[in-house]
């Protein structure tokens, strides 16, 4: 028998602001989030003894980030999965967080020179790889530059170089933004794109 | 286009910011389970997620959690 769907959605703000409810409101929600939080710790590369700690940590701040912005939910979605979302994010940020913590972030600048073999067999991607390492230093300030080698060439997720720098995931994704715009407007100035 | 060079280069097509995704998500995700128009329904979150690797993850995570929980 199919499971019936309750949707919940309009209870569950008026029982975390309501005094009377707001406890226990906040004790099942919690435990919602840990079980979302259990679920993004075990598809990353988390040791097991760390999981359920890395996991509670998530709950608990998803839970204060939740009831902070409960005014922002609008009833787009059921508010379950609105929360869920909170969950996700802060135990996926930790989980990032925790594998790149004994990791030192260096931009190597001499790997633009290397990109291009990277391109495998194919001419015409190699070809557009070392326009790419060329446009670089001529088209990018010396910050997008050095965003653009972490994000995209060495693979630092956002939020990791984010903390090292301390800013904002959003402030480094619009500089990769505009570094993507300033070579793409080079490449297609160039002929090789379209 | 190789994933190099989509890392490099980004979807090139209009895209939301990083914030708006995380705004957006829940409702993209909803759409996307039920069989909505998501793509229609919310511009430009499609290239933001080819384009952000983060947030890329944040959409998978919670389309396997909200699809295992309506099974």
């Amino acid at each position: 028998m199919p499971e019936v769907v309750v949707d919940e959605s309009q209870d569950w703000p008026r029982d975390l602001r309501d005094p009377a409810t707001r406890e226990a409101a906040c004790a099942r929600l919690h435990a919602l989030l840990l079980r979302a939080a259990r679920f993004e710790i075990a598809r990353r590369d988390v040791p097991h003894g760390e999981r359920d700690d890395l996991a509670l940590q998530a709950a608990d701040d998803a839970l204060v980030a939740i009831l902070a912005k409960l005014d922002t939910f609008r009833g787009a979605s059921r508010f379950t999965t609105w929360a869920y979302k909170f969950a996700l994010l802060e135990a996926a940020v930790k989980a990032r967080r925790r594998a790149w913590q004994r990791r030192e972030i260096t931009i190597d600048d001499e790997a633009w020179g290397r990109i291009a073999v990277r391109g495998g067999d194919q001419l015409e991607t190699r070809e557009l790889l070392a326009a790419i390492a060329a446009a670089v230093p001529r088209c990018l300030t010396e910050h997008q530059r050095r965003v653009l080698t972490a994000l995209a060439l060495d693979g630092v997720p956002v939020d990791v170089l984010a903390e090292r720098l301390g800013t904002t995931r959003g402030a480094l994704y619009k500089t990769l933004h505009d570094a993507r715009r300033r070579l793409r407007a080079e490449l297609e100035k160039e002929g090789l794109l379209p | 286009m190789s994933e190099l060079l989509n890392s490099l280069l980004g979807p090139g097509e209009p895209e939301i910011t990083c914030e708006q995704c995380f705004e957006l998500l829940d409702e993209y995700v909803e759409l996307e389970v039920r069989g909505g128009d998501p793509d229609g329904q919310i511009p430009g979150m499609r290239a933001h997620l080819s384009g952000c690797p983060a947030c890329h993850e944040d959409h998978e995570s919670l389309l396997a959690y909200v699809s295992l929980r309506e099974r």
